[in-house]
């Protein structure tokens, strides 16, 4: 574990050039360039109000202005998390040229993939800091609690793409299911609703790591109040636990990536 | 390895184990391989059908500031064995010891985005290949200026031709500063002004005091570049030498694997190249070469005639001949009986080397019934003052300054 970021703190420059050409290849004869970084999550954000909508009409009581900026501040961190899990998954194939010919430390890979997704989120978040601000949201200390939460959800991020890199060159198999599962994951994470909504089941979905996450984040950025303390706790641990877990499976197999492609 | 203090490169009882055909790639796959291999319960170590040696027991040390060069046919191992020793693969058993940092002109343009511009690409190849940032940017212009792309830096690479393409890769590559490094088969990119730079640059990398670790089929750069070389044949290290006593001993031993069909009704059995004292493989230009050629025939056979050919190190034919056409006449062969012939050639060759190719040919039908490519080599040395395939014995016959 410990050698492993090591390892990658002596190649940062190699992390960064990786995660530059990510980022550069993706935009690079796009029309749109980098304003995708926001259409992706405005479309999960107008997805997310439409369900809003049906549910308000559905039980009867009026759309609130909240509920609009919280699907808002809750789609940006799942595009990021969707579309870095999506890219991170198929980093270590996509780069199957580089894993069988050259030697370098493969975890820049996952790490990059996630990293260069960092970006479209960090685009993102300044829009989303805007249209908060139009809509008065306002400040509070609970915004403290904001870092906590995003570096969780990116360390998580990480954690999932490294196992999935790993795992998908092994089997390609992993690709798909990684694929199904991020499709329905939508519908089991709080995004366009809140956990509150189905009483006494809510544990059920907080059990999700990433569901308190993005909770809390609803609830310390829109709400000005303390997050569910317990379940961030309980989010934080899975986080630190997967990531070991991912990076010392991933430093298990690495000697049989070049063979496995 | 008290005793070898400036060992730099240590390799001690390397295996590596392949697989043949395909590894499990789906889930469906993996399932009954599993419970196969847990059923009959193999050790660690054991050869499995599929499995085979692509390198057993390699050992071998190098020093700093050595040029070491590693010579086998195809299959040998060759590029298994850089693979191990720049950590793409892990060696099944055995150790490698590198002392500094070790690099690789193996697949230099592998790290290339097609998107990404030259200079873009230069960056990025660069961290791929071990430099830092600034050490790339102190060395962006000598890069590029050594590429001689100037002007399509700023041009996305799929736009480049595949030699521009290689040439980046190797600029790019020849710029990292390792203390082992790693060449196979790279020298051969670009036109020939190219090729000649880069053989340049690794004669300064080597005279600097690099340690260079150097795979070839091209046995001449070999010869020229290595003091000592490694012949690897099947995964096995056959010896470990003075580099013209290995590609010596590559040569001799590529021979004996001719196998010879029983089926054959009349076959080459030897071909040996001598002088008058004995068999000898190194030729003075210029001197006299004896080539002795020995067939048996199985069957009775008529009318054959003996053909021989001198190519050279890129199989261009420089010469041939044939008993016929030196005024023997047809050779008629009983069941069991041999012929031995030998021919005498004045060597008007340059430096290098060459192979001979012999045929047991029968014009009037025009079969030929055996034929042996590359049946020896040998070295012509001392012609200093040609370059080129043959020396026309030049004489400056005037030389006039007005």
């Amino acid at each position: 574990m410990h050698h492993s970021l090591r390892e990658i703190l002596d190649h940062r420059d190699l992390l960064y050039m990786i995660t530059w050409r990510e980022i550069k290849v993706k935009y690079k004869q796009s029309v749109m360039g980098m304003l995708w970084a926001v259409l992706m999550p405005l479309v999960i954000v107008c997805a997310g109000l439409v369900v809003r909508y049906a549910f308000a009409t559905a039980s009867g009581t009026p759309l609130a202005m909240s509920d609009f900026t919280s699907v808002t501040v809750k789609a940006a961190p799942w595009a990021f998390f969707v579309s870095a899990l999506r890219f991170g998954t198929n980093s270590l194939v996509t780069n199957a040229n580089l894993v069988t010919k050259i030697y370098l430390p493969r975890l820049i890979f996952p790490l990059a993939a996630v990293f260069s997704q960092l970006i479209d989120f960090l685009i993102a978040g300044v829009v989303i800091g805007v249209v908060l601000g139009v809509a008065r949201v306002g400040l509070s200390v609970y915004l403290l609690w904001l870092p906590v939460l995003l570096l969780s959800l990116i360390v998580l991020a990480m954690a999932l793409a490294i196992l999935f890199s790993a795992a998908s060159l092994f089997f390609r198999d992993v690709k798909y299911l990684v694929e199904v599962f991020l499709t329905f994951a939508i519908f089991f994470t709080p995004v366009f609703y809140d956990s509150a909504l189905f009483g006494r089941w809510a544990p059920v979905l907080l059990v999700n790591p990433v569901s308190p996450l993005l909770e809390g984040l609803s609830t310390t950025v829109i709400l000005h109040q303390g997050p569910p303390v317990l379940w961030i706790v309980y989010s934080l641990g899975m986080t630190a636990l997967l990531f070991t877990a991912s990076v010392l499976m991933f430093r298990k197999l690495e000697p049989f990536f070049a063979e496995s492609v | 390895m008290t005793t070898m203090a400036d060992t730099v490169l240590d390799v001690q009882g390397l295996f590596k184990k392949f697989r043949r055909g395909e590894l499990y790639t789906s889930l469906r796959d993996l399932i009954p391989g599993l419970t196969r291999r847990l059923a009959r319960r193999e050790g660690p170590g054991q050869l499995e059908q599929r499995d085979f040696w692509a390198l057993q027991d390699v050992s071998f040390s190098i020093q700093r500031g050595e040029a070491f060069g590693i010579i086998g046919g195809n299959g040998a191992g060759k590029s298994t064995i850089l693979k191990l020793l720049t950590g793409i693969m892990r060696p099944t058993s055995g150790s490698i010891r590198v002392a500094g940092r070790i690099s690789a002109l193996i697949e230099v343009s592998a790290g290339f985005h097609p998107d990404l511009t030259g200079r873009e690409n230069i960056y990025l190849n660069g961290a791929i290949l071990g430099m830092k940032r600034d050490e790339i940017r102190r060395r962006f212009d000598a890069i590029v200026e050594f590429s001689g792309l100037e002007e399509f830096v700023d041009t996305p690479v799929k736009r480049y031709s595949s030699g521009m393409y290689a040439r980046l890769g190797f600029s790019v590559a020849a710029h990292v500063d390792p203390d082992v490094l790693l060449v196979d088969e790279v020298l051969s990119v670009g036109d020939y002004l190219f090729q000649r730079k880069c053989v340049e640059r690794m004669n300064s990398v080597i005279a600097n005091g690099a340690t260079v670790v150097f795979v070839s089929h091209n046995l001449r750069e070999v010869a020229n570049l290595c003091r000592r070389s490694l012949l690897l044949e099947k995964g096995r290290v056959q010896l470990i030498g003075p580099t013209a006593e290995v590609i010596r001993t590559y040569f001799s031993r590529s021979q004996e694997q001719r196998a010879i069909d029983a089926e054959t009704g009349v076959v080459l059995t030897r071909v040996t190249t001598h002088d008058d004292a004995g068999p000898r493989v190194e030729f003075e230009s210029g001197g006299k070469l004896r080539l002795t050629v020995e067939a048996r025939a199985r069957t009775r056979h008529e009318d054959l005639a003996v053909v021989i050919r001198i190519v050279d190190d890129h199989r261009y034919p420089v010469f041939d001949t044939c008993t016929q056409r030196l005024g023997a006449g047809p050779i008629n062969l009983e069941a069991g009986q041999a012929v031995s012939c030998t021919f005498e050639l004045n060597l008007h060759l340059a430096e290098g080397t060459f192979h001979v190719d012999a045929f047991l040919y029968r014009y009037v039908t025009s079969t030929n019934y055996d034929g042996w490519h590359s049946a020896a080599t040998f070295f012509v040395t001392g012609a200093p003052e040609v370059r080129g395939v043959v020396t026309l014995q030049p004489r400056l016959a005037a030389f006039d300054i007005e």
